[in-house]
């Protein structure tokens, strides 16, 4: 036994990290490493790179970098063995903007082709060609033309320069990994007319959406928290909104609601609710007048808050029946007994015995919701009035094809996400963990 | 007799007899595709009426005679034919007869029933404030149940009675939702066959199977080491992990998807299927693993302690202690994850150029076109909606169990 070892054993527990600790340790370490590395690579990373493209002039174009298009054939028409032949390599820049550096072209020269000529940039080694060019201009072509002689091995095969396929390679300036920043991006779209009705679109889609999906999941709960026939079935059937692909409600949505074709609309103008047909998902506003005062309302926005309250609801209605059922029955029971009636029962016992699940659902739904892109895409492709961020990310990135504009919204996106999850932090409750 | 109680009878009358007209007479017309207007006055009265008959029937001291459901009943039938001219539903009788006979029986049932639910115990005599409060709630869950059966259950019928219509009968009636048997049982099942066999989605089936399943099973590959050493192993950094790894959960999708974009398309990864089970993976792991060592705290370690003294190592614990003892948990996040991949829209949108690699989802939103009639849209969607249904209806239990546990205490 050591000295130290002495020692820590006369003086109570161990301090530090003992070996077998540490073994534990780096047991855990190992079982998380797998788990770290993906997320690091796909998410993590991501993030950061998101960074990185916003400050970027980065084109959807821009992904295929400049590369040197290369075809090559034979030429002359050789018929019999000696006679002579062109082994032509036709080479382009695809770029008509960027030059491409340290350009390298290699090859197998065909079997049965005896060189006789090489360009004086080429070199020969056995079969195998080599033509160093150097740098080339944006937009350069050029042909590079081997002389030589066939054998009858050429002749019979079937197009011999398809034996192998000629490597290129060269240094280009790669628009995503160079060191050209521009705040141009984010010029753009805080320039923008429609950013700030963005803006304001994405508050009521998330706040309204979050709201109703709540509203819609307590009272859902509240139907359900009773026994009775057919209990099982219905909880099943709330919960299918919720289940089902976004593709096929979101899909079935837009058939219900159509306005030509839609059985909503066929229902209320052949019952005489309505004149005409009302176009949900296209119409950005309904005008209408209140005490002599011209208002607006946002038919296609309110559509696709529905939509989402519906879709939704049934996540919450699950996390608040489970916290209802787990309520203790004596606390109804004692207030049966001083007399509280059921809505008094409903306010002053439930509701506070809820609220923390119901805060706890209001955080996660509203960062879901303000993160949500599919529903919104899938219903009205962001039209009439209904583009929030998530939706302005793809129009800027992919529609408009500017990938740099894109990411610098998706960097807005993510500092206001951050945002609100720090506020939400500090002023929830503590005590329901999630 | 009061004011106020009278009045609390009426108003519930009036609602029932208001919501069963709309709602059958809706029903009559989706099923029949007869335009079946519905006299929402007249019910209302007849409810209305029924209502107070009740009521007053059951707080008179008088015994014998007439039940009072079976008065109530006799009422909204005869105030509803008469205050109708002897038509409910605005057709004649002689349209569709046996619909509007079961139409009307169904309605005169329902209108008693909710009376008789909903009023049992009112006295037309003054009610304490807990009477009124608990009818008032009767009458809350009542509509609330007819409401949000509807909302939820109309968009999927018309989903799937979309897809067994013809454009011909689509665009002549769209109110008429019934299946026509007379097409034949290759008629009703056209835009499916067309599907299966034009459309190629067979493969796009197959291929988010495959997508699917080895979503699954990555995630639970690196889900389960790392949960079990974050509920299981001491380390420097462990509670601040258990907490994070949930945020990862927060970061929205389409931050991630330009990056993703350009590099998967550097790497030639974008149009692969390889690239979607990197990208699947790294978004349901955070959330597999966040349920699943919620799950393993939960188990008693002295069961694993007594396999370790035995001289299992930490692998043969994990494999045949917790593993085995943990199926509940294995199989809710194997169905939580299979869902999100099956359902996943984004990046399979976003990734996949190549029809002959197209997951469900995205080869649905390609039959999104002008050129595609929409019932092959509608029968995508059920072709979509139905194996997840399917094996959501059959693991409910778990999967519900699983959600809520894992995650809320208390």
């Amino acid at each position: 036994m050591s000295v130290q070892d002495q020692q820590s054993a006369s003086l109570g527990p161990p301090k530090g990290i003992g070996p077998m600790q540490r073994r534990e340790m780096w047991l855990a370490y190992l079982m998380l490493a797998p788990t770290f590395a993906i997320i690091l690579m796909i998410v993590a990373g991501p993030l950061l790179a998101n960074f990185w493209i916003s400050v970027k002039p980065v084109q959807l174009a821009d992904l295929r970098p400049p590369t040197v298009l290369v075809n090559e054939r034979v030429r002359g028409r050789p018929e019999a063995a000696g006679d002579s032949a062109t082994l032509e390599y036709r080479l382009r820049n695809s770029s008509q903007e960027e030059e491409i550096r340290d350009v390298v072209v290699t090859d197998e020269i065909p079997a049965g082709f005896d060189v006789a000529a090489l360009p004086e940039m080429c070199a020969l080694n056995g079969q195998a060609l080599t033509c160093t060019i150097g740098t080339v201009e944006p937009g350069w072509r050029e042909r590079l033309r081997i002389e030589g002689t066939v054998t009858d091995t050429f002749l019979s095969t079937n197009r011999p320069e398809r034996a192998s396929k000629p490597a290129v390679t060269g240094d280009a300036n790669n628009v995503l990994t160079n060191f050209d920043f521009t705040l141009e991006n984010f010029s753009r779209i805080f320039s923008a007319d429609e950013f700030w009705s963005v803006l304001r679109v994405t508050f009521y889609y998330t706040i309204f959406g979050t709201a109703g999906a709540l509203v819609l999941g307590l009272f859902a709960a509240q139907l359900l928290n009773t026994v009775f026939v057919g209990r099982g079935f219905l909880r099943g059937l709330f919960l299918f909104p919720y289940v089902s692909p976004v593709i096929a409600v979101a899909f079935t949505w837009v058939v219900l609601f159509d306005p030509f074709s839609g059985t909503v609309n066929a229902l209320l103008t052949k019952m005489g609710v309505i004149a005409d047909p009302i176009n949900f998902f296209g119409q950005r506003a309904i005008e209408y007048s209140l005490f002599g005062i011209p208002m607006e309302f946002p038919l296609a926005l309110t559509t696709v808050i529905a939509f989402e309250a519906w879709r939704y609801f049934p996540l919450s209605f699950l996390f608040i029946l489970a916290r209802m059922q787990s309520i203790n029955t004596d606390m109804y029971e004692a207030a049966e007994m001083d007399g509280a009636t059921p809505l008094q029962q409903f306010w002053y016992l439930s509701l506070p015995q809820l609220m923390g699940i119901l805060s706890v659902l209001f955080l996660l739904r509203f960062i879901w919701t303000f993160n949500k892109f599919d529903d919104i895409f899938l219903l009205t492709g962001g039209n009439a009035g209904t583009r929030t961020l998530t939706v302005d990310v793809y129009e800027q990135g992919f529609a408009l094809s500017n990938l740099g504009a894109g990411a610098a919204v998706a960097v807005v996106v993510f500092v206001v996400l951050v945002t609100f999850a720090t506020l939400f932090i500090r002023f929830s409750p503590k005590e329901e963990g999630l | 007799m009061r004011p106020g109680s009278v009045l609390l009878a009426a108003v519930t009358g009036l609602i029932w007899g208001f919501t069963a007209i709309v709602v059958i007479g809706v029903t009559l017309t989706l099923i029949t595709g007869e335009v079946a207007l519905p006299q929402a006055t007249a019910a209302g009265i007849a409810g209305l009426l029924s209502a107070l008959v009740y009521v007053w029937r059951n707080s008179s001291e008088t015994a014998g005679g007439l039940p009072a459901w079976g008065l109530s009943a006799i009422t909204v039938f005869l105030v509803l034919m008469v205050a109708s001219f002897a038509a409910p539903f605005t057709l004649p009788l002689s349209v569709v007869p046996v619909w509007q006979a079961l139409a009307l029986a169904l309605l005169v049932f329902g209108v008693t029933a909710a009376n008789h639910i909903c009023l049992s115990g009112a006295r037309l005599g003054a009610m304490s404030r807990y009477e009124r409060e608990v009818i008032y709630i009767r009458i809350a869950k009542g509509v609330g149940f007819v409401i949000f059966t509807i909302i939820v259950a109309l968009p999927f019928y018309v989903m799937v009675m979309t897809s067994l219509k013809s454009q011909q009968t689509l665009l002549a009636n769209p109110l008429d939702l019934s299946i026509d048997f007379s097409q034949g049982i290759y008629g009703l099942f056209r835009s499916y066959v067309e599907l299966f066999t034009q459309f190629n989605f067979g493969r796009y089936l197959m291929v988010s199977a495959y997508v699917s399943v080895s979503t699954v099973v990555l995630t639970l590959l690196f889900s389960v080491p790392g949960a079990y050493a974050v509920s299981r192993l001491r380390f420097p950094g462990q509670a601040f992990l258990a907490r994070s790894v949930l945020l990862i959960y927060m970061v929205p999708a389409i931050v991630l998807v330009i990056p993703l974009y350009a590099v998967f398309s550097q790497l030639g990864l974008r149009n692969t299927l390889t690239g979607l089970l990197i990208v699947y993976p790294a978004t349901t792991i955070p959330v597999a693993l966040y349920m699943l060592q919620g799950y393993f705290r939960g188990l008693p370690s002295e069961l694993e302690e007594a396999g370790l003294m035995d001289g299992l190592s930490r692998v043969g614990v994990i494999l045949k202690i917790t593993l085995p003892l943990s199926l509940p948990a294995l199989a809710s996040v194997s169905l939580y994850v299979f869902m999100i991949a099956w359902n996943e829209f984004l990046f399979a949108f976003m990734f996949l150029d190549n029809p002959d690699i197209f997951t469900l989802s995205r080869g649905v939103v390609s039959l999104n076109s002008s050129e595609v009639p929409r019932q092959h849209l509608m029968a995508g969607a059920v072709i979509a909606t139905v194996p997840v249904l399917f094996i959501f209806l059959w693991f409910e239990r778990f999967l519900v169990q699983g959600l809520t546990a894992g995650s809320v205490k208390g």
